[in-house]
């Protein structure tokens, strides 16, 4: 936490990129959130995702509801354009961007309290449309912002700070989005760096709507005993389902992966993404065992994290499903819109 | 026939004697129907037939909010002077929905007519003796010359025009004329259509006298003009205007705004030989979703839309906020229908005018456009694109039920191909490479409009910055800090003035002996001149003046100055016009006197001449 400006020099030893650039060149401004807050990492993650992607940051467009966890695309890719939007409509606000401009990346930031209540319909909505990007919801059970009230995706019986348990069923966006048809479906936990990279790198791929729900406590609201998202209770139950690695276009290893436990995607640009299945019966392709899974494992108290769920055709994304032309909205030429006037004078005929 | 006299509860029955005038050209009738036969395609055969003679037209649909089975009537109004406001005197009634007979015989003015379906006998109780009852068999008629059940009803409807082709001496090579283009592809239609016309029509020429006082000659005056509908014509306005991105919620009267959009869309924009489409429409899960996607289309540097109506603009009131703040264009088209809540959604109304001056929470003032007819629906639209990107600012086009569903004899469609859109200031990325400053500053510094340059995701890195709904200074960056907060508001109320110069300017026309001032909006148009003629006939003069934009240009100022009594004439209960042009104007509101009609019908002239004739 702190509100000085970061020092732009940076070190010449520094490991640059494709681009060039440096993790430094893909940092935002300092943060202003807690010490120890959860989103704090998920920002470093999505740094590195970005940093190891060589994503011109120009090229990404980040958008964000209100909350903490919404003010976070301030603290990651200064050179890419930001949108602090309005309590649950980034999922709304990113289709019509994602609809204008099909060639830029999009990453929204959401929270469980912008997400899950007041922003469920329009999240639910953009993986329905599956619109291609990368939607983090970072789960801490709570209103950050607001000081702690329970937020939607709160476990039944869980407690607040006060000591007062909460009687009110979760919404779990994994199996949400699962049951809506989301064609990525990821969790994880903020204090898991080494399973969050890649998996973001994962969903930026993504040829449509890539949903990661990252556990993310609050150190101020909920980070207690009685928290079923604290750092604590994160830790013990979490249990990776699938490990996930990444591996660029031209740098695939296959042979750290034994034959039979590893599922193979390659994404739109040639990357490649190994799912490695720690549970032998998990097919992280078939949604209906998927949700079987996950179900058994919750209700064993268990945390399952990872890629739990992969269509990876892109067959249903937006544009494709709208038939809109490869060339970004943005950039077709007025004389390819405007029928003009010959066509107008013809069409009036109709209205005589 | 006779019949006892029932008497009549029409209100607004003009002095008798009349009757005796020549109606050649100037009269209107009624047609009543049961909502679901198929009497809108028959109506509009009518209608455009007297459009094509020449004559001006108008037809005004009154229709329930329901899908099926529900009375429903269509009113034309002919007349030669081109007064085409509603009317409801109506010197023939065709009555074809039995549940409404007693109502609908009852409207028809002394020395009138009333068409029905003879096949069953009138029951005497809706007797007139001051009206004439021409029966026609229709039902017979056409269950002796059609055979499948669902031509028989639909037919009989078609029957009917080929009576009042005969009654009002309607040029029949026009009705076929019309038949043959509307059913080129589809011989057999087009052979009971006129068939089921032909049935009508002899009936009458054998059994009446035709035609009647009250006919049609052909005139010269529709030439030039086309007959369309307000939001069909707006979303013209929208394709012309080069928009790519349309996102909306499904709601009467808006609805066919995008309706229309996606067939004009389909047309002209989609590549024939990939089925590629250069527009990307979105039906969105609530009007919330609609307005947030405008937004971010806009933000991306598409020109985008939204359409609706009441209902929806109070719940895109919150992101049109966001809009105002975070300076970013949107074009939200509202189609008005009758409020509060639910209201009346088939019925028409003024009733959002003070709500989109000022939608959202906080300081908010918005640029409003008032088209008062389709050919105005079609070029504010385009005029509200520019607008909002000149001012990166929401600009509502405020149309309503009446201009956008009914169809309107209008000067066609003017379209120069010359015509650049203005992008207002946008940033390239040479411009941006070229700034004096090292970094790029969204909201400075600003021109004489008080407008800064914006620049666009994925041009260039230097152009990056963070848009915001909260708090920020002119550089913007997050504040709270109390003056650099102001100084943007400020600038932004500095923005609003500005737009006062380039809105389009009020339609203004004076009269010499004028002793008053009329001050109307929107679809009221032709009710007021039409009133406003009247009057002069009986040797009142005022002059007349028409707002097409909020905020009010000089000549607005200048007009409520120069009148020591000023009429406002609007559709809605608590004349909210009046109470914009007392917030906004430096006029005492004493010399505003307000006359309201809000029922939910299309104004009619002696609603306003009856308002500026009480003390
Ligand atoms: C329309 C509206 N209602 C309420 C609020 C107040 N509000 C701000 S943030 C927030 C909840 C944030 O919770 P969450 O999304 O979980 O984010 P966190 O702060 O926990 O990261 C609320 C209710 C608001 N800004 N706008
Ligand atoms: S209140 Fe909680 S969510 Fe907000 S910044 Fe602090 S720790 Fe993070």
């Amino acid at each position: 936490m702190s509100y000085i400006k970061k020092p732009l020099v940076r070190h010449p030893s520094l490991k640059t990129n494709q681009l060039g650039l440096t993790v430094r060149d893909y940092e935002g401004t300092m943060s202003t959130l807690c010490a120890g807050c959860g989103h704090d990492s998920i920002t470093a993650a999505i740094v590195r995702a970005f940093f190891e992607l060589d994503t011109p940051p120009h090229m990404v467009a980040k958008l964000s509801g209100i909350g903490c966890s919404s003010k976070t695309p301030a603290y990651f890719l200064s050179g890419a354009h930001g949108f602090n939007s309005a309590h649950g409509r980034m999922a709304a606000i990113a289709t019509g961007a994602a609809a204008a401009n099909r060639k830029l990346a999009y990453i929204g930031v959401s929270g469980d309290g912008d997400s899950l209540s007041i922003g469920l319909g329009h999240m639910s909505h953009a993986i329905r449309r599956n619109v291609k990007m990368l939607y983090i919801i970072e789960n801490n059970g709570v209103y950050g912002l607001t000081k702690g009230q329970f937020s939607a995706s709160a476990d039944m019986g869980s407690k607040s700070k006060r000591g007062e348990a909460n009687a009110q069923s979760p919404i779990d966006p994994v199996m949400l989005a699962l049951s809506l048809g989301a064609t990525f479906v990821a969790r994880s936990f903020s204090g898991d760096k080494t399973q969050l990279v890649p998996i973001l790198k994962a969903g930026l791929l993504h040829e449509g709507f890539a949903l990661i729900d990252v556990i993310s406590p609050c150190v101020t609201f909920n980070d207690h005993e009685g928290s079923t998202k604290s750092y604590v209770h994160t830790r013990k139950k979490q249990v990776p389902i699938v490990q996930t690695d990444f591996v660029p276009a031209a740098a695939e290893i296959t042979a750290e992966y034994p034959e039979g436990s590893v599922t193979k995607v390659t994404t739109h640009d040639g990357a490649t993404i190994h799912l490695r299945k720690m549970a032998a019966d998990y097919d992280p392709t078939d949604r209906t065992r998927a949700m079987a899974m996950l179900r058994e494992r919750q209700a064993a108290g268990e945390i399952p994290t990872g890629l739990l769920f992969l269509d990876p055709t892109g067959a249903t994304e937006m544009h494709r499903g709208a038939k809109t032309v490869s060339t970004p909205l943005v950039d077709v030429p007025f004389d390819d819109l405007c029928p003009g006037h010959d066509a107008l004078e013809r069409l009036q005929a109709a209205y005589r | 026939m006779q019949h006892e006299a029932v008497a009549s509860s029409q209100e607004h029955i003009q002095p008798s004697g009349e009757e005796v005038r020549d109606r050649t050209n100037d009269f209107a009738f009624k047609l009543a129907n049961v909502n679901g036969t198929g009497s809108a395609s028959a109506n509009g055969l009518i209608m455009q037939a007297i459009f094509r003679m020449g004559i001006p037209v108008s037809g005004k649909n009154l229709f329930p909010s329901n899908i099926q089975g529900l009375p429903t009537w269509y009113e034309v109004r002919v007349n030669a002077k081109g007064h085409t406001a509603r009317t409801s005197v109506y010197d023939l009634i065709v009555a074809m929905n039995a549940e409404t007979y007693a109502r609908d015989i009852r409207e028809v003015r002394p020395g009138g007519y009333v068409l029905y379906d003879a096949t069953w006998p009138l029951s005497p109780a809706l007797a007139r003796d001051d009206v004439t009852f021409l029966g026609v068999p229709y039902a017979q008629l056409c269950n002796e010359n059609f055979t499948e059940v669902r031509e028989r009803t639909l037919m009989k409807n078609i029957a009917y025009v080929g009576t009042l082709v005969a009654l009002f001496d309607i040029d029949m090579d026009i009705v076929t004329g019309m038949l043959k283009e509307k059913f080129s592809r589809k011989p057999a239609l087009m052979e009971s259509n006129a068939k089921a016309i032909k049935l009508g029509y002899d009936y009458a020429r054998e059994h009446f006298e035709c035609p009647l006082p009250m006919k049609l000659e052909k005139m010269d005056a529709t030439k030039g003009s086309i007959l369309i509908d307000g939001n069909t014509a707006t979303a013209l306005g929208c394709v012309y205007a080069g928009a790519t991105v349309a996102a909306w919620y499904p709601i009467t009267p808006s609805t066919s705004v995008l309706d229309g959009f996606k067939a004009f869309c389909e047309t002209y924009r989609t590549d024939k030989a990939t089925g590629e489409r250069r527009y990307c429409i979105l039906q969105a899960e609530d009007e919330l979703a609609a307005m947030g996607m405008v937004i971010g289309a806009a933000w991306n540097g598409a020109r985008a839309f939204t359409s609706t109506s009441g209902p929806g603009i109070s719940l895109m009131s919150e992101l049109i906020g966001l809009a105002y703040y975070a300076e970013v264009p949107a074009v939200i088209v509202d189609v008005q229908r009758v409020g509060p809540s639910t209201g009346m959604p088939t019925r028409t109304q003024q009733g959002d005018i003070l709500m989109c001056a000022y939608a959202s929470h906080g300081d908010t003032k918005h640029v409003v456009l008032f088209p008062a007819n389709p050919n105005e629906c079609f070029s504010l639209a385009v005029k509200a694109f520019d607008l909002a990107e000149k001012l990166q600012t929401p600009v509502f086009l405020l149309s309503d039920l009446d201009i956008g569903m009914n169809d309107w004899v209008v000067p066609r469609l003017e379209w120069d191909d010359s015509y650049k859109p203005d992008r207002g200031r946008v940033l390239s990325k040479e411009e941006l490479l070229a700034l004096p400053t090292p970094k790029y500053y969204r909201y400075s510094p600003e021109d004489e409009h008080g407008v800064a340059a914006r620049t666009l995701p994925g041009v260039h890195e230097k152009g990056s910055f963070f848009t915001r709904g909260s708090g920020h200074n002119k550089l913007g960056g997050y504040t709270e800090i109390p003056d650099e907060y102001q100084e943007v508001m400020d600038r932004l109320a500095r923005k609003h003035r500005a737009a006062r110069h380039l809105v389009p300017p009020a339609i203004i026309e004076k009269r010499p002996e004028a002793t008053f001032g009329v001050v109307t909006v929107g679809g009221c148009d032709p009710a007021v001149r039409e009133a406003l003629e009247t009057l002069e006939e009986r040797g009142v003069h005022g002059d007349f003046l028409r707002v097409r934009a909020f905020p009010f240009g000089d000549e607005v100022e200048a007009f409520l100055a120069e009148h020591e009594i000023v009429y406002v004439v609007e559709q809605n209960r608590d004349a909210q016009l009046r109470s914009l042009l007392i917030l906004e104007t430096s006029v005492p509101k004493e010399k505003l006197r307000s006359i309201t009609a809000y029922g939910g019908f299309p104004l009619q002239a002696h609603q306003v001449i009856e308002g500026i004739a009480l003390p």
